[in-house]
C-alpha cells in the first residue's frame, strides 16, 4: 500500500489537472462516511462535521476558541446576570442559567426552534434507553424551565466554570421526534427520523439542509430556505466519502472533489507533499489544534515509576528537530497537554529541553548504568528494555516512534517497536492497562478541557469501574486530584487560570505522560475560495459555511 | 429436471444448510472473541462517558450477555426471518444491505461478464498454437492480469482517465446532484468495472487455453474431423462445449463474490458496495449486520456450487448418465 502511495504520488504530479470546479456548488471530500445522523446518538467525527452544515448547537467554541451563541441570543454568564448560584434542596450549591433562543431560528419546514424542542430533548438525554452515548450533560440538569416560547432556564445540580457551555445539548425537532420517542423510548435509536426520513427538512435548522444521500458514498446538501442567517455562498454542497487516502488525493486532483476537509482528510506528510508538486492550484491551511499527541507511561512499570527516568525520556527526545523534520516544523512541540492556543496556557511552564546529557545523567542517578552493547542496565544486570506500542497503519506515529528508537538508543535505552489496529488497541490494550511501558496515540479535546479522566486517580480503568476512565498511566496524585477539583468549580477566570498554571507545572514535573507535539489537520481548497477558519478543536469549521466564498 | 438430479440437489441444499449454520456460529464466535466491543470503543473515544454510560449501553445493545447466549438469540430470530438491526445504520439489516447489494450485484457482474467476454476468446485464441506469438502474447497478459495489484491498477486508470484525461469520473456512484441518467452511471461504473475485468480475466484466460488444448488431444476430436466437420463445428461445438466445464465451475465460485464485494476496489473508487459493509461491520463490532453480510456470501457461494453442478449436468451427457 506505501509503495503503491509512493508511486501513485510520483505519477499525479506528473499528470496534467483537467477539471475545475464548479461555482454554484463545491464537493467536500471526506475520509469517513457518518453511521448515525441523529444529533445525540453515537459520536463521532464524520457525524459531528456533516451535522455542521445543517444543524446548529445552542452554543460552540468559535475558530478563536471563545464560547459564543450560534442558537442563542445572548449567552449567560454571572456577570450579566442570566446565571445565578442558587441553593438546592440539601443545601447544595447548583447554578441557575436562561437561555433565549434567536427570534428567528427555524428548522427547515418552517417551525420555530423553541424551548419546547429543549425539553424535549433533554427527556430524551436522561432517558437510560433512548440510546444517547453522552448522558453527562443531560443528567447534570436537574430541571429545564420553560418561560416562554424562546427562554428556558436550565438548572444545573452543581456549578461549574463552564456553566453556559451547552454545546451538548444538540437539539432535537418536538414536533418530528417527539411521537417516535414516546412510542417507544427502547426503539427511539432505530426510529429516529434521521434514519427513517432523513431528508426530511424539519429535521435541520442550519443554513443548509440535508436533500439526498446514498449510504456509504455520499450526502447531498441544499440551502435551507427558512435559514435566517447571511446567505451561504454555495447553492448546494456535496460530501463525498472516499476512504483511501491516495484515492482522495486522486478525486481532488480529477476535480472529482473540489476540497478534502482538514477535520478528515489526508494525513499532514500527504497533504505537505501535494503541497510541494500543487501549491499553485490549490490553497493549503494548516493549523494546529487540540489534538494532542503524547506517549502514556504505564506507571505501574517498575522502571517508569521512577520520575528521573520519565525526565530521561523526555530529555533525550529532540522533539524540536523530530517535528522540523517529519512535519516541515507545522506541528507545535507541547510542554503539556495544555496548547498555547488555549488561554489557560502558563507561558511559565518550562518545557522540557533536548538535553542527552542531562537525560544521562538522570539515568545514572536513577541506578542505570552504561552496559554491554551500549544499553543501560541495573545493579541486578537487567536491561533498560522498554516496549512502545502505537496504532498499526499511521504511517506519522509509525515513523516518529522509529526516530524514538533511534533517539533514546544514543543515551543507552533498548525501545522495541510493537504496533497495534486500533480497535484491539484502544478496545483493549489501552483501556485495560495491558501496555507494559509507552503508548503513543492523541487525545482531542475542547478548549479548556478539564483533563479529569486523564488525570484523576478515581479514573483509573479497573475491572470495578467497568474499564471507564481514560487515566491509562495509573496516575494518583492527591496534588492533581485537589487541582482538578477545584479548577471544575472555579468560576473567576483569573483564580482559575492560577489553578491550571499550578496543574501545567504538576504535570510537566511528574509526567504521567510524555508530551510530543500537536497535530495539525491540512485543509485543500480551491484557490478563489475564502471564509473557511479551521478551529483547531472538536467544534468543526463548517460551523461557519455561511462564511465560505468565492472571491 | 430429471429425477435423477432432484436427490443430489436436495442433498446439496441440506449440506448447503448445515454449512450456513456453522458458519453463522463461527463468525459470531470469532466476532465475540475480537478485542474490544463498540461501547469500550466508544468510552475510548469520548472522555466523557462514565462508567454508567457503559453499564447502560451495554445492557441496552445487549452487550453485557454471553456471546453464545447471542448467537442464539439471532438464530431463533433468524429462522423466524428477523435479521434484526444494524447498530452502525440504525437501520434493519435487509434495508441497511439492500442498496449495498444492488451497487455490488450491478458491479461484479458488470466485470464478471466483460472479464468472461474478453477471456474466453482470448483463451480459444492462443490455444490455437500453443507455443505461437498469439499463445505467449496472451499468456502474458494473464500473468500480468493475475500479478498486478488490484489496487495499484485502480489508481493508474484514475490517473490516466481521469486525472490526466478527464475523460471519466474518479468514482462514486453517480453525479451528486446532477441528472440521474443511464450515461452517468456507466461512466462513473467503467472504471472499477474495467479494473476488476482486468484483474480477473487472466486467470479465466489460462484456464480457458488449457482446457481447450487438453481437449484438442482427445479421441473424439479425431473422430470430429474424420467424420468431416468443419473446424468452426468442431471447435464450437464439441471442443468449446468439453473445454467450458472447469471455467463454468470457477465462474459458479465466483457467484459468492457477487455479493461479498471487492473491498479493495470499492474502496479505490468510493463505491459503496458490500465489500466496504461488511468491512465496516466487522470493523465496527456490527454483529447482526457483519453476519448477514457473511452468511449471504457463504450461501450464494453455495448456491454456485449446486449450479456448477447443474451446468455439468446441462454439459456433460456422461453426468446426466451418471
Amino acid at each position: 500500500m506505501r509503495r503503491s502511495l509512493a508511486i501513485l504520488s510520483l505519477i499525479l504530479s506528473l499528470a496534467v489537472p483537467i477539471a475545475a470546479p464548479a461555482r454554484e456548488s463545491l464537493t467536500i471530500g471526506l475520509s469517513q462516511y457518518p453511521v448515525t445522523l441523529n444529533p445525540l446518538i453515537e459520536s463521532m467525527l464524520a457525524k459531528t462535521y456533516v451535522l455542521a452544515f445543517v444543524h446548529r448547537p445552542i452554543t460552540a467554541y468559535d475558530p478563536s476558541w471563545t464560547l459564543v451563541c450560534l442558537l442563542c441570543e445572548t449567552l449567560p454568564t454571572l456577570e450579566n446576570g442570566l446565571a445565578r448560584i442558587e441553593t438546592l434542596p440539601g443545601g447544595k450549591k447548583g447554578i441557575a442559567v436562561t437561555y433565549a433562543l434567536k427570534a428567528d431560528a427555524r428548522w427547515g419546514d418552517g417551525t420555530p426552534v423553541s424551548s419546547a424542542d429543549v425539553a424535549f430533548t433533554w427527556t430524551v438525554g436522561r432517558h437510560p434507553r433512548s440510546g444517547v452515548s453522552n448522558s453527562e450533560l443531560f443528567n447534570r440538569i436537574t430541571r429545564v424551565e420553560i418561560l416562554d416560547a424562546r427562554r428556558f432556564t436550565l438548572h444545573f445540580d452543581r456549578v461549574t466554570f463552564d456553566y453556559n457551555a451547552i454545546n451538548d445539548l444538540r437539539l432535537l425537532p418536538a414536533h418530528i421526534e417527539r411521537p417516535r420517542f414516546e412510542a417507544a423510548p427502547e426503539s427511539y435509536r432505530t426510529q429516529t427520523a434521521y434514519e427513517q426520513d432523513s431528508t426530511n427538512p424539519g429535521l435541520y435548522n442550519g443554513p443548509y439542509r440535508i436533500a439526498g444521500l446514498e449510504r456509504g458514498s455520499h450526502i447531498l446538501l441544499v440551502r435551507n430556505p427558512h435559514w435566517s442567517g447571511p446567505r451561504p455562498g454555495f447553492d448546494r454542497i456535496q460530501i463525498r466519502t472516499i476512504e483511501n487516502s491516495a484515492a482522495m488525493e486522486a478525486h481532488l486532483l480529477s476535480g472529482g472533489v473540489d476540497m478534502i476537509a482538514g477535520e478528515l482528510g489526508l494525513p499532514l506528510e500527504q497533504a505537505l507533499a501535494l503541497e510541494k508538486r500543487q501549491g499553485s492550484r490549490f490553497t493549503f491551511i494548516t493549523r494546529p489544534g487540540l489534538v494532542y499527541e503524547h506517549l502514556d507511561v504505564n506507571l505501574s512499570s517498575p522502571i517508569l515509576a521512577d520520575r528521573r527516568v520519565r525526565r530521561a525520556l523526555l530529555a533525550a527526545l529532540d522533539r524540536d528537530g523530530l517535528t522540523r523534520q517529519l512535519f516541515d516544523g507545522r506541528q507545535p512541540v507541547a510542554a503539556t497537554m495544555v496548547p498555547q492556543l488555549d488561554w489557560v496556557f502558563a507561558e511559565d511552564v518550562p518545557a522540557a529541553k533536548y538535553d542527552p546529557a542531562a537525560a544521562s545523567a538522570l539515568l545514572d542517578e536513577a541506578g542505570w548504568r552504561s552496559g554491554p552493547g551500549g544499553i543501560r542496565v541495573n545493579a541486578q544486570g537487567d536491561k533498560l528494555a522498554l516496549e512502545l506500542l502505537t496504532t498499526a497503519g499511521n504511517r506519522s506515529r509509525e515513523l516518529v516512534a522509529q526516530v524514538i528508537q533511534a533517539q533514546w538508543r544514543k543515551v543507552g535505552i533498548d525501545l522495541k517497536l510493537r504496533t497495534e489496529p486500533p480497535r484491539v488497541m484502544f478496545g483493549d490494550t489501552v483501556s485495560q492497562r495491558k501496555f507494559p511501558h509507552l503508548a503513543m496515540f492523541a487525545w482531542y479535546s475542547a478548549p479548556e478541557s478539564v483533563p479529569r479522566s486523564t488525570l484523576h486517580s478515581t479514573l483509573i480503568p479497573t475491572a470495578a469501574n467497568n474499564w471507564a476512565g481514560q487515566n491509562y498511566p495509573g496516575y494518583a496524585s492527591p496534588k492533581m486530584d485537589a487541582l482538578l477539583d477545584a479548577i471544575e468549580i472555579e468560576t473567576d477566570r483569573p483564580r482559575r487560570k492560577a489553578l491550571w498554571r499550578d496543574l501545567q507545572r504538576l504535570y510537566a514535573e511528574d509526567l504521567p505522560a510524555l508530551p510530543l507535539y500537536f497535530r495539525a489537520d491540512p485543509f485543500i481548497l480551491p484557490k478563489g475560495m475564502s471564509g473557511l477558519s479551521p478551529t483547531g478543536h472538536q467544534d468543526p469549521s463548517p460551523y461557519w459555511v455561511e462564511q465560505w466564498r468565492w472571491d | 429436471m430429471a429425477l435423477g438430479l432432484i436427490r443430489p440437489v436436495v442433498s446439496r441444499l441440506g449440506q448447503s444448510a448445515l454449512v450456513l449454520l456453522a458458519m453463522s456460529f463461527v463468525v459470531y464466535g470469532l466476532m465475540g472473541l475480537m478485542p474490544g466491543d463498540p461501547i469500550d470503543l466508544m468510552i475510548a473515544g469520548d472522555p466523557r462517558l462514565t462508567a454508567a454510560d457503559a453499564l447502560r449501553l451495554k445492557a441496552l445493545y445487549g452487550l453485557d450477555r454471553p456471546w453464545i447466549e447471542r448467537w442464539l438469540g439471532w438464530l431463533t430470530q433468524a429462522l423466524q426471518g428477523e435479521f434484526g438491526y444494524s447498530r452502525l445504520y440504525a437501520l434493519p439489516v435487509a434495508a441497511a444491505m439492500l442498496p449495498a447489494i444492488a451497487n455490488t450485484a450491478l458491479l461484479m457482474v458488470s466485470a464478471l461478464t466483460l472479464s468472461l467476454a474478453i477471456a474466453i476468446p482470448l483463451g480459444l485464441w492462443a490455444a490455437r498454437k500453443p507455443g505461437s506469438a498469439a499463445d505467449i502474447l496472451v499468456n502474458l497478459l494473464a500473468f500480468a492480469s493475475v500479478s498486478v495489484p488490484v489496487f495499484w491498477l485502480g489508481l493508474m486508470l484514475i490517473v490516466l482517465f481521469s486525472v490526466s484525461l478527464g475523460w471519466l469520473p474518479a468514482g462514486g456512484l453517480n453525479t451528486i446532484g446532477g441528472p440521474d441518467s443511464l450515461g452517468d452511471r456507466l461512466a462513473h461504473l467503467a472504471l472499477p468495472v474495467s479494473t476488476l475485468a482486468l484483474a480477473g480475466l487472466g486467470q479465466f484466460a489460462r484456464h480457458m487455453r488449457a482446457a481447450m488444448i487438453v481437449e484438442s488431444g482427445r479421441d473424439y476430436i479425431r473422430t470430429a474431423r474424420a467424420k468431416g466437420c468443419s473446424p468452426v463445428r468442431v471447435l464450437l461445438r464439441h471442443q468449446l462445449r468439453n473445454a467450458l466445464l472447469p471455467v463454468v465451475t470457477i465462474v459458479a465460485l465466483e457467484i459468492g463474490g457477487l455479493f461479498s464485494g471487492a473491498l479493495v476496489t470499492e474502496t479505490v473508487f468510493a463505491w459503496p458496495g458490500m465489500g466496504r459493509l461488511i468491512y465496516a461491520s466487522v470493523m465496527g463490532n456490527d454483529f447482526n449486520l457483519a453476519l448477514s453480510g457473511l452468511l449471504l456470501a457463504t450461501a450464494m457461494t453455495l448456491v454456485g456450487s449446486v449450479l456448477a453442478d447443474l451446468a455439468y449436468w446441462q454439459l456433460d451427457p456422461r453426468v446426466r448418465g451418471r
